[in-house]
């Protein structure tokens, strides 16, 4: 279970979050809606702990252990996983090379026996296929030249392989076409059991369309202002963000 | 701040090889006469200073203050040296000491190998390059291989040892001379080794007639202690190619100087390298790229990892003569500074006397990345892990166009030992 209690932090002396406060229990996913610089993505990047979001408040911890305190690998191996909005582009490092570095590096945090190279290419390319990236999708380097849509499938791809216990997907659907968006969604649907929970930050109703989620939260100006079942979600679509903000102001 | 130096210490160093040239010179093999010619080229000429444009970011000071000897111990035992060679399977030509060592050779089948004098071979010009005019004055020893026309003589490995047998720093300038007969092929694994202080000033000639090919790649992994300047000379005829990749990662200050002549239509070099420098260390890639002929190619990238305090120095000149139209010349110098004492000095220089021509050079210098770096951490890798990743793939370019696998290898293997000790 995922607990933030009061969580303030601040990029280059300036305040994004306000004090969040949000419970993701396990098996649950909450999406997180809001208008542009409201602090959406920021949480993302403070939940993985990307250098230079400072937190000068609050807490958040994963099944009672302070998250916060950890490095972002340690953070990984705990089963966190950050779905990036903007995929950075490795040039130069091979996919399959990262895929099984990275899951071999959670594996061996977590005391498992590592994969070889045979046992990981047929676990990623099983997971690919479902995912219908491109066959060369595992040769080339990571996102170097890949599209918008191909960048978000390889994030999902990271995810499956992964198999993390909370994911956060940060405007995952930003970029992708309807066919492409369905076939994301069926990604983070496959994982959906007692064990997973997830943080769906976006703009829109569509994505939530395929990712049902049980819990919605409006963040604006740095704080949640509203929360609801996913009624909220289309409540949004119908009026927009506006009237939401100016009733909590 | 240190004012320019006085010249003195240059040319105190200097007479030093010029006594030993005297002492030494009745029993030195080769043509007197062409040595005698090359000493009073050096007794004029010094050692390289910092005056001189091509000289200008690497200052040998360090090696004038370090006393050399002669190699005097014949059959110094290398054991531990030759047990850290890379295993590659292929024929060996090993020089300790700048000597060359029979019993720890495998000479080639495909090729004709000749040792125990220097071999001057005709390209190198001692009255331009004073190293080489040292080397001239003082070459004991060296490799001569020749390919027939049309062969495929396969992997040669041109081994050098240097040894702290002697008990005192010592110097050696092996001189060595590649032929390559027209459409004849080698690839020619030069790997520099050693213990201890030593100078190691090698000259290599290589003559590449029309349509061959000569692939050289280049370990340079002297002791830490150790001196390393190197000249290289590569003529290229019609057709030719001379495919070079350089890793300059030891000694403590290392100069590895490539003169690459395109002389017929349609020649090709390519002078990849990677320099991986730390602590103090000063290491230096120089090449001169001389397009002769037209519609003759080259390719240059460079690239630098530096930590610590350490100093890099890339130059790298391009001239296209009048008659070299079609011309294509690409040179790329990239550094990585890992941290804030590291340095990096750049000069491209284009000399194009065509008017039709490509050419194009880059430099760029920066940190490792990092969005990367927290992409890679954010999948689990842990940061040390990470780092040596996007190191690695600073240098893709650089190496992956290796095509010989077991050279390649060899070259990934030595990155991959530099960084573990960087990261240790």
């Amino acid at each position: 279970m995922l607990e933030i209690k009061g969580l303030t932090a601040e990029i280059d002396g300036k305040q994004i979050l306000r004090g969040i406060d949000l419970v993701v229990p396990d098996g649950e996913v909450h999406a997180i809606m809001g208008p542009n610089g409201s602090g959406k993505s920021t949480l993302g990047y403070v939940l993985a702990g990307r250098d230079g979001y400072e937190v000068t408040g609050g807490t958040a911890t994963f099944d009672g252990v302070d998250i916060l305190a950890m490095e972002p690998e340690q953070r990984a191996a705990a089963g966190l996983f950050l779905a990036f909005q903007y995929p950075v582009e490795l040039p130069g490092v091979n996919n399959a090379n990262f895929l099984r570095t990275a899951l071999n590096a959670i594996r061996r945090a977590h005391g498992e026996a590592e994969l070889d190279a045979v046992q990981f290419l047929k676990l990623a390319r099983a997971e690919s296929k479902r995912l219908s990236m491109p066959e060369d999708t595992l040769k080339r380097n990571v996102n170097v030249g890949f599209s918008g849509g191909e960048k978000k499938r390889n994030e999902v791809l990271q995810m499956a392989l992964l198999r993390p216990r909370i994911a956060i997907l940060d405007e995952t659907d930003s970029g992708l076409d309807i066919d492409a968006l369905k076939i994301v969604a069926d990604g983070v649907n496959a994982l959906r059991g007692p064990a997973f929970s997830a943080l769906v930050i976006t703009h829109y109703q569509r994505l939530l369309d395929h990712i049902v989620p049980d819990r919605v939260h409006v963040l604006a100006g740095g704080r949640i202002i509203r929360s609801g079942g996913p009624e909220l979600a289309h409540a949004l679509e119908a009026e927009g963000y506006a009237a939401m903000v100016a009733e909590a102001a | 701040m240190n004012a320019i130096r006085p010249p003195s210490a240059l040319r105190e160093g200097a007479l030093a090889f010029l006594a030993r040239y005297d002492g030494l010179k009745a029993r030195l093999p080769g043509d007197p006469a062409l040595r005698a010619a090359a000493a009073e080229l050096f007794r004029a000429g010094g050692l390289p200073g910092p005056r001189e444009e091509a000289w200008r970011y690497t200052f040998l000071r360090p090696l004038v203050e370090q006393e050399f000897h002669e190699p005097l111990v014949p059959l110094a035992d290398c054991g531990p040296l030759l047990a850290r060679l890379p295993a590659i399977d292929a024929p060996r030509l090993v020089f300790v000491d700048g000597r060359y060592r029979g019993d720890l050779s495998v000479p080639p089948v495909q090729a004709m190998v000749t040792t125990g004098a220097p071999a001057l071979g005709p390209l190198a010009r001692p009255e331009s390059e004073k190293m080489v005019a040292l080397n001239t004055m003082l070459a004991e020893d060296g490799a001569e291989i020749a390919v027939p026309a049309g062969v495929d003589a396969g992997t040669l490995l041109l081994v050098s040892l240097g040894t702290d047998a002697h008990g005192r720093a010592v110097a050696f300038h092996p001189r060595h001379a590649v032929h390559l007969a027209a459409g004849a092929r080698l690839t020619l694994i030069e790997i520099c080794m050693g213990e201890g202080a030593y100078l190691h000033n090698p000259v290599l000639s290589a003559t590449i007639e029309a349509g061959a090919t000569l692939t050289h790649l280049r370990l340079q992994d002297e002791a830490k202690g150790a001196f390393h300047l190197s000249t290289v000379y590569a003529d290229v005829a019609e057709g030719g190619t001379y495919d070079s990749f350089a890793l300059n990662l030891g000694a403590r200050l290392a100069r590895m100087e490539v003169h690459a002549r395109l002389a017929g239509p349609g020649a090709a070099a390519h002078l990849n390298a990677a320099q991986l420098l730390s602590g103090n260390q000063h290491g230096d890639f120089t090449t001169v790229v001389a397009h002769d002929a037209p519609n003759t190619q080259s390719r240059q990238t460079v690239k630098n990892v530096l930590t610590g305090n350490a100093r890099g120095v890339f130059q790298g000149k391009i001239e296209v003569a009048r008659a070299a139209q079609k011309t294509d010349g690409y040179q790329m110098n990239q550094a990585l500074l890992l941290s804030p004492g590291a340095e990096i000095n750049c000069k491209p220089q284009l000399e194009i006397y065509a008017d039709d021509v490509k050419c194009s050079h880059g430099a760029t210098v920066g940190e490792l990345d990092a969005a990367q770096l927290f992409y890679l951490r954010s999948r689990g890798v842990p940061e040390a892990e990470a780092r040596a990743i996007l190191v690695r793939a600073f240098l893709s370019e650089a190496l992956d166009p290796i095509t010989h696998e077991a050279g390649r290898a060899a070259l990934e293997q030595a990155v991959a030992a530099w960084w573990e000790t960087q990261a240790a």
